[in-house]
């Protein structure tokens, strides 16, 4: 199960809103091994692609070496897709590299309403866990 | 000293769970040869036969090699070589 803030479930979802068409990207941080998230770092998509999404690798190295001094992990891993449903693509499951994290998949391909789905990829493997918001 | 190789958690079960291994060679292509010696099938998951993974990032201390040269990078002792495994993915199969 993840359980997220109310503050940072709403910054993910703006962030899917804000780049959309293209496809948003980013982390949560938290404390390591305590599988809570407490800071919000959006990433560039270096790709700035509707289809694809890739972080920045000068980007990548500089936050995970502030998460490593910081004794910090990637708790969870977004990205939203923006005219698919808020489920792993094969793309996703292939490249998912973090077997600790939560995968977070917002879908913004209705304007109204948005999907926030979390999802645990491990050795090409799939399951979806209960999103529990708290204030 | 040597080359200080720091390893990401996908990548731990090449090194015994150890965050940080060691290694030497005078480029990159020969310290990875040089840390198979010790941690079997390590190699294979950062270089395929074209040379460097597309899906893995290697840092010369805080430059991506990619912008160096690639497994030619010359490294020395004293170097730090960090490997992150790019975080990628989207909707539609990469080309």
């Amino acid at each position: 199960m993840l359980t997220i803030t109310r503050e940072l479930y709403d910054k993910i979802v703006a962030h899917a809103r804000a780049d959309h068409p293209d496809e948003a990207c980013g982390v949560l941080a938290g404390p390591a091994g305590g599988d809570r998230p407490v800071r919000f770092i959006p990433m560039q998509n270096a790709e700035r692609s509707p289809t694809f999404y890739r972080f920045d690798s000068a980007e990548q190295f500089r936050v995970w070496q502030q998460m490593d001094e910081a004794d910090e992990e990637p708790v969870v891993i977004y990205h939203s897709h923006t005219a698919t449903e808020a489920y792993p693509s094969r793309t996703d499951i292939s490249y998912a590299s973090e077997p600790n994290a939560h995968y977070v998949l917002v879908s913004t391909r209705d304007e109204d309403q948005t999907e926030f789905r979390s999802f645990r990829i491990g050795d090409s493997e799939v399951s979806e866990e209960p999103v529990t918001v708290v204030e | 000293m040597a080359i200080e190789v720091r390893i990401p958690t996908i990548l731990r079960t090449y090194t015994d769970g150890a965050k940080q291994v060691e290694g030497t060679g005078s480029t990159l292509d020969e310290l990875f040869g040089d840390l198979e010696q010790r941690h079997g099938g390590l190699r294979a998951r950062l270089v395929d036969d074209k040379g460097l993974r597309r899906f893995v990032n290697v840092y010369l201390n805080d430059e991506d090699v990619r912008f160096l040269d690639g497994l030619a990078t010359p490294v020395k002792d004293g170097d730090t070589v960090t490997v992150l495994p790019a975080v990628a993915g989207g909707a539609s199969v990469a080309g």
